[in-house]
């Protein structure tokens, strides 16, 4: 396949940045996205030119740390993935294809498609735990049965990625899918109710200050979401914070 | 307790609040619209009730007026705070691929309402002032004292096509924006996941009949003039 | 005697641990608070060390190359976290646990580092349920376990496919209470680049903010290096793009010994290459082979046909296929280890039976598993002369169920569907169970250095066990290193805050620098990926399932010309004071290149097959064993543990005899 590809080159977080159109040649369909982009890096380097920055790591779509807006999509068009999953198949030769950084005040660009995504772990040292010391002999871990229902519902919860793309592909860059899916999972564990007001307090304020967005339930977060975390935790997010004030 | 409608979601509640309000008062009025086809002799002693009755008059209608003032000023407000969220805009954003048009499009579906509520307090509400208050006519009564006069005038406003015309745009507007409002709120509030299918289905339900009814309405009194 | 003291406590084995926690010097809660230590890696190893240390009242740094301590390859983990809590009541028990894990090293471990390890992994499970570690429950509400890695008890817990990332994220959430407490100061996108060494002691570290390329000084009264293991050195492997040995390889040069470099874990179930674009291998659960058999084609003509796509696998009757595994190893069948089902994988492969373009997949059947599920639910339900399409039905359901993801994750990667077509796969590196020596201590054999997580070489000897790598991280992270470290930094109390304005400093930021320097200023012809694929290349082929003598001395010329190469010809484009991924791999492929030297050399030296070193020259050469590995208890039974000498093929070979008093020593058998 050969394609053109419109990449947002900027050179660090106080320059401005522009759109620029590059070509690439004989990709093949079983590539995956980011290895698209490892041909262009190397074409790149080879002519001398600074390679385009983007963060990954994993490659497996579990470290969320692959983070590309392409073609007016988080994680690109096929659903459930992320950018370091996703693959060539989906696009057709001649394709024009745009990539773009993910986009948000709370997310400033560092360089070219790499963002700051600090603002997550800033909400979760405000309150993304349980206090429990690991002294050798916390109570047994079996001497607590909780429901496989209310486990396996925590579990999806907590399967997120951090991977930003909800704030992405949200109209008002809300964090609330994020927020909600790590407030969540500690809502509907036993051990997580004890802390669960200050903890739904300060992970919201602390959401606020960072300069996120509203969430107005658009529901673009959750389809874009490459692990299918649900807008039902927003609901208990909600909940819970009302909870903790009343 | 304090911090709680300063902070994001605590302004979620309140929209939700205030739009819940917003439906009920709607389904209220429609309630009594609705009589005009069926009786007007049923409309206009409804109309007189509500025109008079003193909590309706002094509790029910500031908190209405302050309902929709504080429902589209907050709206204002967290589109501002939303807009701003994000400096550098998308070169290329698929927004359809992931959300409805209704959903993203709230302020406009809200502010084409906002536009139809200023005409329709020129056009209804400040006549009735005008005449119960001012004039202080509190009878309810036609100029020559034959019958209540709310169901002339409510035909006699439906005579102009281009009244309308301009009622049924607005009203297709709202029927949009509860498109997307209705369970929004539900989920806002964290009364219900809005991704429920009853919800949604009541409604799609709601946003289509009462907005539709309201039309029908408006049509059927232009044309049976 | 050797210089190396492996420090393990005396006594009866199950005492020891408990013994040496009753008399290690503590530090008290007053004096904590003077005393600083940095631990390079947030992983489940660092990062569950970093959260304990800052709770016992120590001031931490820590260090991670990702955007977040949350993302660091631990991440990855599928399977699950071994713990020998025997809640399945099948006679499992911290002896067991102990036993399995030394005799799947093939006896190359230390007996009681690993009983501690053994002893500890409950503690594991308990203190990660009250982080609210959602692990899989049973309707009863209680902890769920699987069998892994042809053990014979069900000691695994998991959460999902997503084991390890639940558990990193325990690890993060005790990490953010710690942060929030202003006792963990995190450097997240900070690279370590070296480790400064004051009268002997290690003593900080300088490391590189990859956002704006300052490099940094940062000081300690203890180092602890959790930075992951080294399987990168083969350019493909399952571990993630960032992982390097660069901290690892940074303190071998100043004078931590590393041991096993040879011993690597090379995992038989992963989804195959499919092209010279190939960035990285994805590892599918050896869960799989519970239920799938393996085969290539019996005749040549058939895998031509297939590869060239006029036959497919389906096509193809049951006396046209070779279950090469059920036929070489019929006691254990598809489920023999995993570095001999590599081997054997390899071996069909290289005899021209690989059954896609590279040459390099074999097939991963299910259709056997979904007819027999298919027939046993059939009858569950009463359904008499149910439909060959009802079987296929009923069946496919059950496999969904238990390997829908992975599935799933297949399909998603090579676009077919495998419950109608044979899955294709092939081994990759994995692991490694080599790394830095350390004592019982953990500490390396630097004072005041400790090394724990996969980047030490402690438990796992030759080989390690499925889902064992969790447990030792967090053991050591959560319940050893605190304890052992504190015996060191007693010692520390009046030593005050350690300056930065030092020669040593001054000296190690030098070195980085002019390295750092080199890199952007050599406009050479090619780029970084284009000798790491090299390295790779070359250790896959020489030191990769199977090695020879031939072959190594080889590897260890290519490898060092290959890095001559290197410093003449690589290009890095960019600048040293930027965000700069070319200039950050260069780092970590330079010290690959001489890692990959000494793994070689390593494996020269080990003549005998042992876990997952596999040489060609030590095999059975008769009897029912015939061609199978062999290994030499009499004169290998100890650690190679390297000195650095100014050149890695110049390392100087330390021994660890190894002692076995609890254990006899058996040769492997599966057949
Ligand atoms: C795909 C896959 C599946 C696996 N499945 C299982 C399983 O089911 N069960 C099991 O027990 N084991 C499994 N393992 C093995 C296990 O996951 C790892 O061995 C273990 O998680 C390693 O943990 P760690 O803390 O030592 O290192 P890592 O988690 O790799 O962490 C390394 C850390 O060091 C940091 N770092 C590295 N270099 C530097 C530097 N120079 N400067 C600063 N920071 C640095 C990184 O940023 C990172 O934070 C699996 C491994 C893989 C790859
Ligand atoms: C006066 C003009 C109006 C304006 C400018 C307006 C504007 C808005 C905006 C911008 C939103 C989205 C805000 C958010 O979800 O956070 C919204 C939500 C909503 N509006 Fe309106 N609106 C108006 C009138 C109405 C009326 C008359 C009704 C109903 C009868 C209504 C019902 C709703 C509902 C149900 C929601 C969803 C609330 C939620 O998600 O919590 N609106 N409106
Ligand atoms: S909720 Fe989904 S989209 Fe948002 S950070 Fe988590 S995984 Fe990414
Ligand atoms: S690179 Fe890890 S999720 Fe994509």
């Amino acid at each position: 396949m050969n394609l053109t590809l419109k990449i947002w080159r900027q050179k660090d977080a106080q320059s401005k940045g522009k759109m620029v159109d590059y070509k690439v040649t004989e990709i093949s369909e079983h590539m995956s996205f980011l290895e698209m982009m490892d041909v262009l890096n190397e074409q790149l380097i080879n002519s001398g030119e600074e390679p385009v920055a983007f963060d990954h790591d994993c490659r497996e779509g579990i470290c969320g740390m692959c983070s590309m807006y392409i073609n007016g999509e988080a994680h690109g068009p096929d659903r459930g993935v992320t950018t370091c999953q996703l693959h060539m198949r989906m696009f057709k030769d001649g394709d024009t294809i745009t990539i773009e950084p993910f986009r948000a005040k709370a997310f400033p660009v560092l360089k070219d498609l790499v963002v700051d995504r600090g603002a997550f772990d800033r909400i979760q040292h405000a309150g993304g735990y349980i206090s429990v010391n690991t002294s050798g002999n916390t109570q047994d871990a079996n001497s607590l049965p909780i429901s496989k229902h209310a486990a396996d519902e925590a579990m999806d919860a907590a399967t997120c990625i951090g991977c930003g793309a909800c704030v992405a592909s949200c109209k008002n860059s809300s964090a609330m899918l994020f927020v909600g899916a790590k407030v969540s999972q500690y809502a509907l564990l036993p051990q997580g109710q004890i802390e669960a007001t200050d903890r739904v307090k300060n992970m919201v304020a602390q959401m606020d200050l960072e300069g996120f967005g509203n969430c107005t339930n658009t529901g673009a977060c959750e389809i874009e979401c490459p692990k299918g975390i649900s807008l039902d935790n927003i609901a208990r997010m909600n909940r819970e914070l009302l909870k903790a004030n009343f | 307790m304090s911090g709680f409608f300063k902070s994001s979601i605590g302004r979620k509640y309140a929209m939700a609040l205030s739009a819940f309000f917003l439906m009920f008062f709607l389904l209220q009025h429609f309630a009594i619209n609705i009589l005009s086809v069926f009786s007007p002799d049923a409309f206009n002693e409804a109309s007189h009730f509500m025109g008079t009755f003193w909590a309706v008059q002094y509790l029910l209608q500031p908190v209405l007026i302050f309902g929709v003032v504080f429902h589209f000023i907050m709206g204002f407000i967290l589109e501002a705070k939303n807009r701003s969220a994000r400096v550098v805009k998308y070169a290329s954003n698929n927004g359809a691929a992931n959300s409805s048009w209704m959903s993203r499009n709230m302020i406009y579906s809200g502010l084409a309402i906002l536009g139809f509520i200023v005409l329709h307090f020129i056009d209804f509400w400040l006549p009735e002032i005008n005449t119960k208050y001012i004039q202080g006519d509190m009878s309810g009564l036609l100029a020559d004292g034959d019958g209540f006069r709310y169901y002339e005038e409510l035909t006699h406003k439906f005579v102009n096509p281009i009244r309308v015309v301009a009622y049924i745009v607005a009203f297709v507007f709202l029927s949009l924006h509860l498109m997307h409002g209705f369970s929004s709120a539900f989920q806002s509030s964290g009364v219900s996941s809005m991704r429920k299918e009853k919800l949604q289905l009541f409604g799609k339900a709601y946003a289509i009949i009462i907005p539709l009814g309201f039309i029908f309405i408006a049509l059927y009194h232009h044309f049976n003039h | 005697m050797s210089v190396l003291d492996s420090k393990v406590p005396k006594g009866p084995l199950k005492d020891k641990w408990t013994d040496y926690k009753n008399h290690i010097d503590l530090v008290n809660p007053a004096n904590k608070r003077n005393i600083d230590v940095i631990v390079v890696g947030t992983g489940l190893a660092g990062g569950s060390a970093a959260a304990t240390l800052a709770e016992l009242g120590y001031n931490v740094k820590t260090f991670c190359y990702q955007d977040s301590p949350r993302r660091a390859h631990s991440i990855a983990a599928q399977g699950g976290i071994n713990a020998a809590k025997n809640y399945q009541g099948d006679g499992d028990s911290t002896y067991r646990l102990f036993y399995d894990t030394v005799k799947g090293g093939d006896y190359r471990s230390r007996e009681a580092n690993v009983y501690r390890l053994a002893e500890v992994s409950a503690n594991i499970i308990d203190q990660c349920v009250a982080q609210g570690v959602p692990f899989a429950r049973d309707y009863g509400g209680l902890l769920d376990n699987r069998s892994f890695g042809g053990v014979l008890v069900s000691r695994t817990f998991y959460a999902k496919g997503q084991t390890g990332q639940q558990l990193l994220l325990g690890a993060y959430s005790a990490m953010n209470r710690q942060i929030a407490r202003g006792k963990i100061t995190p450097y997240n996108r900070h690279e370590m680049l070296d480790v400064v060494k004051v009268d002997g002691k290690a003593r900080g570290i300088i490391a590189r903010n990859l956002v704006t390329g300052e490099i940094e000084r940062h000081s300690a009264h203890a180092v602890v290096i959790a930075s992951g293991g080294y399987g990168n050195v083969y350019f493909l492997s399952t571990n993630a793009m960032g992982s390097n040995a660069t901290a690892a390889w940074k303190i071998h040069k100043k004078g931590a010994f590393f041991a096993n470099p040879c011993y690597t874990q090379i995992h038989p179930t992963c989804i195959p290459r499919s092209g010279d674009y190939q960035s990285k291998l994805t590892l599918m659960s050896e869960s799989l082979r519970n239920d799938g058999r393996i085969w290539v084609p019996k005749n040549m003509e058939d895998v031509i046909a297939i590869r060239e796509g006029k036959k497919k696998p389906t096509d193809l009757s049951e006396d046209e296929r070779d279950y090469y595994l059920e036929r070489r190893y019929p006691a254990f069948g598809n489920l023999v280890p995993r570095d001999v089902a590599s081997r054997a994988a390899k071996e069909r492969c290289d005899a021209g039976y690989g059954v896609n373009a590279t040459g390099e997949a074999v097939y991963l059947d299910f259709a056997s598993a979904i007819q027999r599920y298919g027939k046993e639910q059939a009858k569950i339900h009463n359904i008499t002369n149910a439909s060959a399409d009802k079987i296929y039905e009923l069946g496919a359901a059950i496999v969904k169920a238990k390997y829908g993801n992975l599935f799933q994750m297949y399909e998603k990667i090579v676009d077919q569907d495998p419950y109608k077509t044979p899955m294709m796969i092939y081994p990759a590196v994995h692991y490694t169970m080599g790394g830095v020596w350390v004592d019982y201590n953990l500490m390396t054999t630097v004072d005041g250095l400790y090394c724990i997580g996969e980047a030490n070489f402690s438990d796992h000897g030759a080989n390690r066990l499925g889902a064992s790598a969790l447990m030792q991280g967090l053991a050591d992270g959560y319940f050893v290193l605190p304890y052992t470290i504190g015996d060191y930094l007693s010692n520390e109390i009046r030593t005050g805050k350690i300056p930065t304005d030092t020669p040593e400093f001054d000296a190690a930021e030098k070195e980085v620098t002019e390295k750092i320097n080199f890199f952007v200023n050599n406009k050479g012809t090619h780029s970084v990926d284009y000798y790491h694929k090299k390295l790779g290349n070359i250790m896959w082929e020489k030191c990769g399932m199977s090695r020879n003598s031939t072959g190594l001395k080889e590897a260890m010329v290519e490898i060092k010309a290959l890095r001559e190469d290197f410093y003449k010809n690589v290009s890095v484009p960019g600048n040293a004071n930027e965000f700069n991924s070319e200039l950050e791999k260069a780092g970590r492929v330079a010290d690959f290149l001489e890692l990959g030297e000494l793994f070689a050399k390593d494996a020269l030296e080990r003549e005998e097959s042992c876990g997952g070193h596999f040489r060609e020259e030590s095999v059975e050469i008769d009897g029912e064993q015939e061609g199978e590995a062999k290994r030499n208890d009499k004169d290998f039974a100890f650690v190679s543990a390297w000195e650095y000498k100014g050149e890695p093929g110049e390392a100087v070979l330390h021994k660890e005899e190894l002692e076995f008093n609890e254990i006899e020593l058996k040769q492997r058998s599966y057949k």
